[in-house]
């Protein structure tokens, strides 16, 4: 079974985010940018079944900047076999980056596709249920767990009250959650022998989709500052201000 | 000129960066109240190592090593610093004076040791002998096909785990053009070889879990093909393979300099004292800039030398100062950091108080800081002829 890896290129999640003064969006300059903890997630489990003999090929893919490269020779260095980079210095949205990643599936044929559940830049948590509604395939999304057994994959789902098993038909798509697994430092080994293994460029022209926005971000703005606590006196107290200060209950 | 580190020189750094937060922190706080690593977890870090491929990655590819090139060591290194100096010491990186070994040497102790099998020393101090390393006393007589040694060695680091030592001993004397001096030859001595005592040594400020060892020889009989290269070549052989081991040094303090960094930054933006970050007093923030400052010279220091080492050029002069200058650099910012932090930063329930002791080594090990600066003194002047 061949796999494709969606991956993205966002600001390390260990860096604090701040706001460009004029709200039009966040300080990205000289910041340290990583792979979304997600796509990590999708990267290793795509790894993992490869060593498990279940992924006959693992190709990561990433949409965005030049530099997105960079992102996908982490992938390839954690064991993914190759790269694809569809290349575009427009701001790209969930739909968007959806229609490219149809164009390299139906180019690349895989059966299945894993991404993360969500990039820790916009928390939009959209682009995987898009991609399998354009593409007509089952979606799995929030996986904690992935089975293979012929022609469906097994999977189990974090909800708000638990857990979900699913089974899916392939082709599908699946999104991974945080404990899927937990991902690998790349091996020195593999860290050399990532930067011989190949990478394709291509356009969203190539692909022939217009990736222009069709959401524009009106204002970004820091969250307000957290309070300092307050102590109370008694229950009745604690009663009266949740209900008429914070407004809880 | 370009400063940039390249994308697999990125990526080392952070997967090494990963191995040690996931390995390596998690344990610290067991070896520094225990001063030990227990011997499980010491093979857990040596099989995690071995997976990851970062075990004997000083020694070449053909070798079965890591194959990093000079400035890939000297970030591999550095990283390596951050974490407890014990428990980094079983991601282990053979001394380099193995690839010395010829002949039957290579599958007795090179290549176990690349492989993880076995573990080297190195056997050179002794109590007579510091700086003044010829002035050693240990002697190796020819006996026969053998040699027999006696004498003493002591500091001998990681002896208590190690499988064997890389011994060096006085074999004769010669005359030179500066008078008589001691012959030095180079052997590999198993620890189990009769005459051979290791013996635990006393326990240092620095470093908790790291042991030196006192090496006793009484009538100890090797074979002869236990000599490492030539006869009276043991100098030699140590300047042709340990030039590198203060650069070791010197990149192993930025790495700590640059955790201690994060931490003494994160307490001055948080800490707060008369209603503001203390980091806005000038006098704490002027701290913090001086520190950085000197991790950045000390960097830069330390990857120009590397640099220079892997194209072949590293002057002993370019070593020396990379070594006194980041050694003396860590003291500096360890003890200011101690400072920022205030009264917490000595107690041992965080790990200020330990990275300013653990500092503390790294001016006197590998070469004092006076003997750096010799070293640089005699490099100005001696061209003069001074």
């Amino acid at each position: 079974m061949k796999v494709l890896v969606a991956i993205k290129r966002v600001i390390d999640a260990y860096v604090k985010v701040r706001v460009k003064s004029d709200g039009s969006g966040v300080e990205t300059q000289n910041v340290k940018m990583s792979m979304n903890p997600f796509c990590e997630i999708a990267v290793e489990e795509a790894v993992r079944m490869k060593e498990a003999g279940i992924a006959s090929e693992v190709v990561v893919v990433s949409c965005g900047q030049q530099n997105s490269q960079e992102t996908i020779r982490t992938a390839l260095a954690m064991g993914a076999d190759r790269g694809i980079l569809v290349q575009s210095d427009a701001e790209l949205q969930p739909l968007a980056i959806a229609k490219l990643l149809k164009g390299v599936v139906e180019k690349e044929q895989p059966e299945l596709v894993l991404m993360g559940k969500q990039a820790v830049d916009n928390d939009f948590n959209q682009t995987g249920q898009m991609l399998s509604a354009l593409l007509d395939w089952s979606q799995a999304t929030f996986a904690s767990k992935i089975e293979k057994s012929d022609g469906k994959l097994t999977v189990t789902r974090e909800i708000d009250g638990g857990l979900e098993t699913i089974e899916v038909a392939l082709p599908a798509v699946v999104t991974a959650d945080l404990r899927l697994n937990e991902p690998r430092y790349a091996s020195l080994p593999n860290i050399m022998k990532a930067k011989k293994k190949p990478i394709d460029t291509m356009s969203a022209e190539d692909l022939g989709v217009d990736p222009s926005p069709r959401l524009s971000v009106v204002k970004v703005s820091e969250p307000p500052a957290r309070q300092g606590g307050a102590k109370v006196g008694s229950v009745a107290e604690l009663v009266e201000k949740l209900k008429n200060e914070a407004k809880v209950i | 000129m370009d400063f940039a580190l390249s994308g697999e020189q990125n990526m080392l750094v952070e997967s090494v960066r990963a191995f040690c937060e996931r390995e390596l922190y998690p344990h610290e706080e067991l070896v520094e109240q225990s001063d030990e690593v227990p011997p499980e977890l010491a093979q857990e870090i040596r099989d995690k190592a071995l997976k990851a491929g970062f075990y004997a990655a000083n020694m070449p590819e053909d070798l079965g090593g890591g194959g990093l090139d000079a400035v890939e060591l000297a970030l591999f290194e550095r990283e390596l610093g951050r974490p407890n100096y014990a428990l980094q010491s079983f991601v282990v990186r053979p001394s380099n004076i193995l690839q010395g070994c010829e002949g039957d040497q290579r599958e007795r102790y090179l290549l176990p040791a690349i492989r993880g099998e076995r573990m080297d020393c190195l056997a050179m101090t002794e109590p007579g002998a510091g700086s003044d390393v010829r002035g050693m006393s240990t002697r190796a007589v020819r006996d026969g096909d053998d040699w027999v040694v006696n004498g003493q060695k002591h500091f001998i680091s990681h002896a208590d785990v190690a499988d064997f030592c890389i011994l060096f001993a006085v074999t004769g004397e010669e005359e030179t053009l500066r008078g008589p001096r001691k012959r030095i030859s180079s052997f590999l001595v198993d620890h189990d070889t009769p005459g051979l005592e290791v013996r635990p040594g006393p326990r240092p400020v620095s470093h908790r879990g790291y042991k030196n060892c006192e090496l006793y020889f009484t009538d100890c009989r090797i074979p002869g093909s236990a000599l490492l290269g030539e006869e009276g070549k043991g100098f030699e052989l140590a300047n042709t393979w340990l030039g590198a081991s203060r650069l070791t040094v010197a990149t192993m303090c930025v790495g700590r300099a640059q955790r201690v960094m994060d931490l003494a930054v994160d307490w001055a933006a948080q800490r707060k004292q008369f209603g503001q970050p203390i980091g806005r007093n000038q006098g704490v923030g002027f701290k913090l800039a001086d520190m950085a400052t000197d991790i950045r010279a000390a960097e830069l220091l330390t990857l120009m030398a590397a640099w220079n080492h892997g194209q072949g050029r590293m002057t002993d002069q370019d070593a020396a100062m990379a070594k006194v200058f980041a050694s003396e650099m860590l003291a500096r910012v360890t003890d200011e950091a101690v400072q920022i932090y205030g009264g917490m930063g000595l107690m041992d329930s965080l790990p200020l108080e330990r990275f300013w002791r653990d500092a503390r080594i790294e001016r006197i090990w590998d070469g004092t800081s006076e003997i750096q600066r010799h070293i640089i003194a005699r490099s100005l002047l001696r061209p003069l002829g001074a």
